[in-house]
């Protein structure tokens, strides 16, 4: 066998093993989506979306819990966003060559990759226990503590991105640093930007470990911030281990809106980068 | 405006600053006035030293061309005149500039009016992510309150004069970055000269356009002299023949000679600068 034909089975070799693993992934991926459908579907009618948690054995779908994950979801994403996109700011604008520059942005990686139920254990013992009760301010502020290093870290890797020539060209015009940011900067770096706080939604929107010791559950439709939110993981984590058929089926149907929620918004993260990437 | 051409009808002018060569006849009567005084400018990254002592003036109403091969320090000196270096930690000046008799290097100026005062082009194109009306209008807004028929005047004015105004004037909506290379090059030149500056930086402004599109930016810079005191960066030397009325020969961070244009190109005095134009080195 010559050197060039090694190579070739080499080459060979090599793109089988990708296409292999990349299979895998792929086959994994449809089967959960599948899995989900299957099982899920039969869950789907309006009750589904209206009713609040039944008793078992009772009729009613998960609407409480729909309901909770996305008041929850939205505050903690208005509360995480801007002091996410303000700290990546001062990572990628004003912190250069900064000493504390390097230091948040080490801490703000630890936080990234720390387990969210050590976040929803600190948030316990922050609030829930100051307070005296579970509350969907809690699960909120829990959320938003995951939220922050994403979108620090997307909004820091997206401004830096961003190329000098530009912030040089507005600052040579005259214009002061924190317009150069908000009229240019921000605006070259919004789609990625934008793309950052969508992935950071779609990590909330299925946490459950952080909402366990905050939020915690209820089976009651309730709107009141102050107290116990019901939200779709945990209504998922409880229906599903329950020894009643018509509560599986409704955990079915929550985890299958769960997952179409993220994918969507994940399509619309990519959506809005390309149609950006076109306009501007 | 029809002054294409330098050469000719050029006022003679001293060349000010400290020459480092004297003129062969008598320096004519100065019809110029000297709008930027650089003494004995040194630049600093970190520890090297890329400006090794720099004098000369420019003029108002001129063209001030620098060459140079690469790394003499050309484009540094034109980024001292609105001291933008200074958005880059370890980068320092020293010595003077005098832009109107007030030295800008001096602690305790405001930069923002200083660059709003001395308007700059880059090497590359460069249009703001936003419609090619915003982005002349994002300089005027800066420092002026207009209303939207002032403001509609004001862009439309800087687009004649940056000659794009034909080319644009039915999509002002559009995205800036919609252009052509040489129409975003304009659209740079025409967003500076909107804030009405009184000094034009232009850092290589033609040296990534086709050769029509930099015939236009020339054209360009002849119209614009009427008004400005214009500093230009090229890597190009006929372009440094054709644009300019003055021009300095830089090498390894030192100004070796500086000049009429017209003297520099016909009869250099020193031995490097008639190496670099006749293109021996370089």
């Amino acid at each position: 066998m010559t050197l060039y034909q090694r190579r070739r089975a080499g080459n060979v070799v090599a793109l089988t093993l990708s296409w292999v693993a990349t299979g895998i992934g792929l086959l994994i991926l449809f089967l959960v989506l599948w899995t989900l459908l299957r099982n899920g579907l039969p869950a789907l009618g309006s009750d589904l979306f209206t009713k609040p948690t039944p008793p078992p054995g009772g009729r009613g779908g998960i609407g409480n819990a729909i309901y909770g994950s996305v008041v929850m979801t939205a505050v903690a994403t208005l509360v995480g966003t801007p002091v996410g996109v303000l700290t990546g700011t001062y990572l990628a604008e004003f912190g250069r060559g900064s000493r504390i520059a390097p230091v948040v942005r080490f801490v703000n990686d630890i936080l990234l990759s720390a387990p969210s139920i050590i976040i929803g254990l600190f948030v316990y013992e922050l609030m829930v226990v100051r307070m005296g009760h579970f509350s969907a301010w809690a699960g909120s502020v829990a959320l938003a503590i995951i939220v922050v290093p994403v979108v620090v870290r997307t909004t820091e890797d997206m401004l830096m991105l961003v190329p000098g020539s530009l912030r040089e060209a507005a600052i040579a015009l005259g214009a002061p640093q924190w317009k150069v940011i908000v009229s240019v900067i921000y605006r070259a770096a919004l789609q990625g930007m934008l793309t950052g706080v969508m992935l950071a939604v779609a990590r909330i929107a299925g946490e459950t470990a952080p909402l366990l010791f905050t939020a915690f559950n209820n089976q009651f439709w309730s709107t009141n911030m102050n107290g116990p939110m019901a939200n779709l993981p945990y209504v998922i984590f409880q229906f599903a281990l329950s020894p009643y058929a018509d509560w599986q089926v409704l955990a079915w149907g929550g985890a299958m809106l769960i997952t179409l929620a993220i994918l969507m918004l994940n399509i619309v993260a990519r959506l809005l980068t390309s149609w950006s990437n076109r306009t501007l | 405006m029809s002054d294409f051409t330098v050469t000719a009808e050029t006022p003679r002018a001293p060349a000010l600053g400290r020459p480092l060569v004297r003129p062969r006849e008598p320096a004519a009567v100065a019809q110029t006035t000297p709008k930027v005084v650089i003494k004995d400018v040194r630049f600093f990254y970190k520890k090297y030293e890329a400006l090794k002592g720099i004098n000369l003036a420019l003029h108002d109403k001129r063209v001030t061309a620098f060459i140079g091969p690469s790394g003499c320090g050309k484009s540094t000196l034109l980024r001292i005149l609105n001291r933008i270096y200074e958005l880059y930690p370890g980068q320092r000046a020293t010595g003077e500039v005098l832009v109107d008799g007030r030295n800008i290097l001096e602690p305790g100026q405001d930069l923002n009016l200083l660059r709003a005062k001395i308007g700059m082009v880059f090497q590359k194109p460069t249009p703001f992510p936003m419609s090619i009306y915003d982005n002349i209008a994002f300089g005027i807004r800066l420092y002026e309150r207009l209303s939207p028929g002032e403001l509609d005047a004001r862009v439309e004015e800087a687009l004649h004069r940056a000659a794009l105004w034909d080319e644009v004037k039915d999509k002002l909506r559009q995205s800036g970055l919609s252009l052509s290379g040489g129409q975003q090059q304009r659209l740079c030149i025409a967003r500076a000269i909107a804030v009405k500056p009184e000094i034009l930086l232009l850092d290589e402004p033609a040296s990534a356009l086709d050769p029509i599109s930099t015939q236009r930016v020339e054209e360009l810079i002849a119209e614009l002299k009427s008004d400005y005191c214009i500093a230009l960066v090229t890597h190009n030397m006929q372009q440094a023949a054709r644009s300019s009325d003055f021009t300095a020969f830089m090498y390894l961070g030192e100004l070796v000679e500086y000049n009429e244009t017209e003297a520099i190109f016909t009869h250099p005095r020193e031995r490097r600068t008639e190496d670099y134009i006749t293109g021996r080195f370089g």
